[in-house]
């Protein structure tokens, strides 16, 4: 196991990124945080397909030269994932912060505890 | 290939279109055309179904006609185009009756944004139910969480964004697991069509090497759409989006978008892994014990809540381990049992968030027990949608809901291992079902004490809805046996 580790090691930081991005957007209270800690997430996910699509000793699937080989190149689908995926990182990002701008208008906080507890306050109808 | 096979793209295409086309109308036309266009979608998921019930059969779908492994795919078989037109029936209703509440609670230069996000709900929706590809779904379970997070806010109060909050982190982390487990899943196949990842799954299987990293996959995958469908740890975001949310965002919540998440997941389990190894996992095991926990913690909860909103709410959680339960049996039968608890569910909670609508807006929009004393009678049709929806609920026969429990109990005896565990805890859950909803109906049909039970002016829309919610969950308790044999056979073609 532990060699393994070392040899994959753009996988294994990718693991431990992912673990340190899912509990920041879980457990940490405030939400800017959160948000970083979901861009995080995302951000290991798209280091982790990367490494995962790279060859060593490959070009980037552009043809130069005329030359169409297709041991020359590498596969370009992992990196059209990491496209597409950035993608929806940033409309979600978008979204998010759009909402907390809203809350902190309303409840001038950042902290969802303490939003949480104004919001039960409130009452409801 | 029949010209009906063309009609699950046109679908997704026509709502993505419609998206573009209401963003730029007002609230009213906006609302015309987006009716339009669901109807549109209806028909046509339904032609497909008859056709696809005379001519059983499952047909692939590819895009542009580039074959399989570069193209993208559409599959279906008659389950997905049944589940595809409950989802565009129940859409339709849930916004025809909760009409009147969208124009008074959105504000009105924003309602067309309304049914822009409505369109892309349905546009995900369809797609997650027609979709051949892993990381297609993964976009379309994107585009859903944000669209179904706007349908939340739509309010644009400081609870429901603070509702919405917590409902968007919620989803985000499980789209994130969700999102992990596909790209594990390409790396250990190299694929994305579902079919090809089976292939080389078995392949993968035959050696038996990887069981470990594909245990880890399928966990990762089932929390990640359990945490989405409000499975019982992961269920508190659930009261309050459905609680607070406009009438029809909250049916179309309950009613639909937790269902589009569990069909992709019974997708994953039967075409992407295969029941057979999925049925070896221990992860099932898992699913079980959180789906009995929430079928008696959600009635407990739901006991104890005095908004009728959240009550309605915390039975969807129960409901949503009713049908976790039928998917962790890990046999056909099982499988069987969840869809068609998932339809059940779909025309019987809408209908009952709709009447709890109805219900506030004849008492001053009040949402509270105390203050809906009596409710039944200043909208009569919303308290014979309540009580049909409640005993359907509860299970008694004659209505769809007793259909489900019949069809779970007896496939929990395809499982020995968990049978009792299954027999038991319907009966807990039902009688605990019974104690809320005939609590809440003695509740709105109460006199006691009120001297307002003049009838209010209800709008026509909302007459139209609630009258086509009661034919057709009158319909689906007297002919359930007819859908679940259409289930079973489009099991075999899945």
């Amino acid at each position: 196991m532990g060699p393994n580790l070392l040899n994959n090691y753009f996988e294994t930081a990718a693991m431990i990124l992912f673990g340190i991005g899912f509990t920041t957007l879980f457990l940490q209270p405030n939400l800017i945080k959160k948000v970083i800690g979901l861009n995080i997430m995302d951000s290991a996910i798209y280091l982790f397909l990367a490494a995962k699509g790279y060859i060593d000793g490959r070009l980037a699937p552009i043809v130069v030269n005329g030359v169409t080989d297709m041991e020359t190149y590498i596969n370009p689908i992992p990196s059209g994932l990491v496209l597409t995926g950035i993608v929806v990182g940033v409309s979600v990002t978008a979204v998010s912060l759009s909402l907390i701008q809203k809350l902190y208008k309303e409840y001038h906080t950042l902290d969802m505890d303490e939003i949480l507890t104004k919001v039960s306050k409130e009452g409801d109808h | 290939m029949p010209f009906v096979a063309n009609f699950p793209l046109f679908c997704i295409v026509i709502t993505l279109a419609g998206s573009v086309a209401t963003s730029m109308l007002n609230g009213k036309n906006a609302f015309r055309l987006n009716t339009f266009i669901i109807s549109l979608c209806l028909v046509m998921n339904f032609s497909l179904l008859v056709y696809l019930v005379t001519n059983p059969q499952q047909i692939t779908y590819m895009m542009g006609h580039f074959p399989a492994p570069w193209g993208n795919e559409t599959r279906f078989g008659p389950l997905e185009a049944l589940v595809a037109t409950v989802f565009c029936f129940v859409m339709l209703v849930s916004l025809i009756s909760g009409k009147t509440d969208i124009f008074e609670d959105v504000k009105s230069d924003r309602v067309n944004i309304f049914y822009v996000m409505i369109n892309l709900l349905m546009s995900s929706l369809l797609a997650l139910v027609y979709t051949n590809d892993l990381f297609t779904a993964y976009v379309f379970v994107e585009i859903n969480t944000l669209s179904a997070c706007s349908v939340v806010m739509a309010k644009e109060n400081g609870k429901t964004i603070s509702a919405t909050i917590r409902y968007l982190i919620m989803s985000l982390l499980g789209s994130g697991l969700f999102l992990m487990s596909i790209i594990l899943l390409y790396d250990l196949t190299g694929h994305l069509l579902m079919v090809n990842i089976h292939e080389n799954l078995v392949q993968l299987m035959a050696s038996g090497d990887y069981m470990f990293p594909l245990t880890i996959i399928v966990g990762l995958l089932s929390v990640g759409m359990a945490m989405k469908s409000a499975l019982f740890p992961f269920h508190t975001w659930l009261s309050h989006a459905h609680g607070s949310a406009t009438t029809a965002s909250s049916s179309i919540l309950s009613g639909l978008v937790l269902k589009g998440y569990i069909i992709l997941l019974i997708k994953v389990y039967c075409r992407v892994i295969g029941i057979e190894i999925v049925s070896q996992m221990k992860v099932l095991n898992i699913l079980f014990v959180f789906g009995v926990m929430g079928m008696i913690i959600g009635s407990i909860d739901a006991i104890g809540e005095t908004h009728i909103k959240r009550m309605i709410a915390y039975s969807s959680v129960a409901q949503m381990g009713y049908i976790y339960v039928g998917i962790s049996l890990g046999t056909t039968a099982g499988f069987v049992a969840a869809v068609f608890h998932i339809i059940v569910h779909a025309f019987t909670k809408p209908m009952l968030f709709s009447a709890a609508g109805g219900f506030a807006s004849a008492s001053g929009h009040k949402y509270h027990f105390d203050q809906l004393k009596g409710a039944a009678y200043r909208n009569p049709i919303a308290g014979v949608a309540f009580v049909i929806g409640s005993l359907s609920m509860i299970g008694i026969p004659f209505f769809a809901g007793f259909g489900a429990k019949y069809y779970l109990s007896t496939a929990a005896m395809t499982n020995p291992g968990k049978m009792w565990f299954v027999l038991l805890a319907l009966a807990i859950s039902t009688v605990l079902n019974a104690v809320y909803y005939i609590k809440a109906l003695a509740t709105v049909y109460s006199r006691e004490g009120v001297e307002d039970t003049a009838r209010r002016k209800i709008s026509k829309s909302y007459t139209i809805g609630m009258s086509l919610f009661i034919v057709a969950n009158v319909a689906l308790g007297l002919f359930y046996q007819r859908i679940v044999d259409i289930l079973s056979l489009g099991m075999k073609f899945f």
